[in-house]
Formats: structure tokens, C-alpha cells, sequence
């Protein structure tokens, strides 16, 4: 049941599809959001959305919330986190921010 | 509904009980939890603090409702930077499910205010401690960069 024994696949599986990964995109810049939400900016039909929101769900990628009659979806950090916290060591993380950071601004100024 | 929240659901492969313990007992908090305590009698409308290895508050409430080994509310205000302290409380509910050989812990932390400063700091600390706090009940050892209270905050 933990995301570092047998369902780390599912969680990658989870990953694996660019609709499921737009969806987690969704939820980051707006957690906590009904299937109705999710659905209005997507070009998919809502059972599909449903599906994809379900393998998200088993991945523990999604969790859900039940307020009154409405169920909230919420981006879980955690799978990711595990995961880096597996094959990231300690001394490499301030240095990989460094280059992230320097990525972004690199690609900033030359989009911009 | 709050205005601001995050979710985390973690699995961890513990029972309710030894979970519960962690999160509330010192012996254990002090490991995965950046050397901090917690101080409460843990009872509905009791006290509640987290207090830092030199005996300074981190943040402190109340205990809303309480259901050994299964749900904890608190009432939940930062002590650690003004701007967050001035954003009042926010709300803290631990959920434990035992399922199979783990149990599913849930964590809401919501504030009824709007892009609040504290809510989004904590979104930061939360993942890191609770993956330490996993690694401390599978393995009997939390993870070393959460040991420890940082130096100079």
C-alpha cells in the first residue's frame, strides 16, 4: 500500500499520460475542485476525465475530500516527494535548485 | 468552506495506534519533527503548543475535537513569523484509516482566508516531515535533515 513498495508503479503509470499530468496542472494552480470544475477546461468527456481522476486517485496523486455533497480534489504531494526523496541525495539537492533556477531565468529572458 | 487548504495523503505501514503515538508523543515528534514537542492535555477545548528544542512556542491553539487513533482537529496559529501570526488561526485535521497493512493519514490544513501566507509556507514544510515520519515507523529512522531544529530560524 506504500508509495515506495509495489505502487510506485502506479504512480509512474499515473504519470505516464499528458491528460493525467494536465489535470494534476489544473489542481495545482487551483486545489480543491469538484469533477464539474475540472471538466470545463478540458477536451475530454467527463467518464474519461472520471477515469483518468480514478487511476490518480489509486496512485494516491489525488486525494479527495467530501464537503457536504460536493467531492474536492486536492494535488498529494507525497508519491513525488517519496520519490525524490529515494534517488535525490541531500548534498545534491541545493545544487539541482541552483540549476533549475538558473534554467528558468535563462529561458525567462530569452521568452521574454 | 476555507479559503486556503492543502491536502496530503500519506501510507504508512504502522497501525493507528503507534501513528497516533507519533504524532503526539515527544520521544517521537522530537525525530521527525525538527526536534519539537508538543504540549497538550488532549482533550476537546485543551491547550495545544509546538515548542522548539529551546523551549520557545512554534505555534499553538487548541485541541478542536479529538478521537484517539482515528481524528485530531487543532486549532492551529504561527509564533514564527509576524505576518503569519497576524493571519490568526488555521485549522489542522489529522485523519487515521487503517487499511490492510498500513494506515491512510490524511492531513487538511486550511485557513478561511485567501491566499494565506502561513498555508502556503506550510505546504512547503509538510511533505518533509511527513516522509520523515514514515521513514521513522518502516524503518525506525526518521530522515536526518528533519532531526534537527535549523540553525538561526
Amino acid at each position: 500500500m506504500t508509495a515506495m513498495g509495489a505502487d510506485v508503479d502506479k504512480v509512474f503509470k499515473a504519470l505516464a499520460a499528458p491528460e493525467r499530468r494536465l489535470l494534476l496542472d489544473r489542481l495545482r494552480a487551483d486545489n480543491g475542485q469538484t469533477l464539474g470544475q475540472l471538466c470545463r477546461h478540458m477536451e475530454m468527456s467527463r467518464q474519461a476525465v472520471t477515469r483518468h481522476l480514478k487511476l490518480l486517485e489509486e496512485a494516491t496523486l489525488v486525494a479527495t475530500i467530501w464537503r457536504g455533497r460536493e467531492k474536492l480534489h486536492y494535488l498529494n504531494p507525497m508519491p513525488i516527494h517519496e520519490i525524490a526523496e529515494r534517488w535525490i541525495g541531500k548534498y545534491e539537492r541545493g545544487r539541482l535548485r541552483a540549476l533549475a533556477e538558473l534554467k528558468a531565468k535563462l529561458e525567462g529572458e530569452i521568452d521574454g | 468552506m476555507a479559503e486556503s487548504q492543502f491536502v496530503y495523503v500519506t501510507y504508512i505501514r504502522t497501525t493507528a495506534e503507534k501513528l497516533w503515538r507519533a504524532l503526539t508523543e515527544p520521544e517521537f515528534t522530537r525525530q521527525f519533527w525538527m526536534g519539537t514537542t508538543q504540549e497538550s492535555k488532549w482533550k476537546p477545548g485543551a491547550s495545544w503548543r509546538i515548542v522548539k528544542p529551546n523551549g520557545a512556542t512554534a505555534d499553538s491553539g487548541e485541541v478542536i475535537a479529538i478521537e484517539p487513533h482515528k481524528r485530531l482537529v487543532l486549532r492551529w496559529q504561527n509564533h514564527m513569523f509576524p505576518e503569519m501570526t497576524a493571519e490568526g488561526y488555521s485549522r489542522l485535521t489529522y485523519t487515521l484509516e487503517e487499511k490492510g497493512d498500513s494506515v491512510k493519514l490524511t492531513i487538511l490544513h486550511e485557513m478561511d482566508k485567501p491566499d494565506s501566507k502561513f498555508i502556503k509556507a506550510v505546504s512547503g514544510g509538510w511533505p518533509m516531515i511527513l516522509a520523515s515520519l514514515k521513514s521513522l515507523l518502516e524503518t525506525g529512522e526518521s530522515l536526518e535533515a528533519t532531526r534537527n531544529w535549523p540553525e538561526g530560524m
